[in-house]
């Protein structure tokens, strides 16, 4: 049996795809035995999900430091 | 009177890329669906927030001035390429499809049991509610979660590229994720 902190870690690898076999088997034997894992591990799906719906996206830190740079001779 | 001027907000050009580069982004995004245009665009408003800084008064946050800047940027960008007469025309057709029986003035309306135009609106207030709430969490746990959910970058290489081991970046990850769901908890779940 697996603990709720190693469950947690599993069930956020699973959000990404990086779990296991055998960790998502022990994911789905603790899910069923815990009170508390089952809630979280549905929120964090969710969240997942949220997450695609939203089309994040966002800019690198190369091109953050781009922009940076042309602000800073900007304002000399 | 020193007090007053201290409520009010002011301006720190120095930490605008950090705090407000990736929400202007995907505000910008949204409208010119091109991110390279969007990029530019967001570069932009920094310029002008910069020039401007001095008619800022300080009593809008800071976040809010730079977006009103950026509404004008992106309005300015489809005047630009829609400055040729031509191109401003409204140009409508018959609908070409073979089935179209009925009143031409009838087929035109939006429909109202569409749910493309209201989901796309709801998924671009999620984005920026998300972006915001990324941009309250500590500056590691944000760059962590942002290479790994929103630039796919593979764990490995993640690791590689902070210099630390794949245990500390799920901690990390977790700690992201657990105070994002709290962030939008009250609005979005």
């Amino acid at each position: 049996m697996i603990s709720c902190e190693k469950a947690a870690k599993i069930c956020n690898k699973l959000q990404y795809k990086e779990a296991s076999f055998f960790e998502k088997i022990s994911l789905k034997f603790h899910l069923l035995i815990c009170k508390t894992c089952p809630q979280f591990s549905k929120k964090n799906s969710e969240f997942t999900s949220l997450c695609e719906k939203a089309h994040l996206q966002s800019l690198t830190e190369e091109e953050k430091i781009k922009m940076k740079q042309e602000l800073e001779n900007v304002n000399e | 009177m020193e007090n007053q001027q201290e409520l009010m907000h002011q301006l720190k050009p120095n930490t605008w890329v950090d705090n407000y580069a990736d929400y202007l982004f995907n505000y910008a995004v949204a409208r010119v669906s091109d991110s390279e245009i969007a990029k530019d665009l967001v570069q932009e408003t920094f310029f002008a927030g910069l020039k401007s800084a001095k008619n800022y008064k300080g009593d809008a946050a800071e976040r809010t001035w730079l977006i009103a800047i950026l509404k004008r940027k992106v309005i300015d960008h489809y005047r630009k390429i829609n400055s040729n007469k031509g191109k401003a025309e409204v140009r409508m057709s018959y609908s070409s499809s073979i089935d179209s029986d009925g009143d031409w003035l009838e087929e035109q309306v939006a429909d109202p049991f569409s749910k493309l135009e209201n989901s796309d609106l709801e998924n671009e207030e999620l984005g920026l509610a998300i972006q915001e709430c990324i941009s309250k969490l500590p500056k590691k746990q944000a760059l962590v979660f942002k290479m790994k959910t929103i630039q796919g970058i593979s764990t490995e290489d993640i690791c590689n590229e902070l210099g630390i081991n794949s245990s500390n970046l799920w901690v990390i990850i977790h700690r992201a994720r657990t105070a994002l769901m709290g962030c939008l908890n009250t609005n979005w779940f």
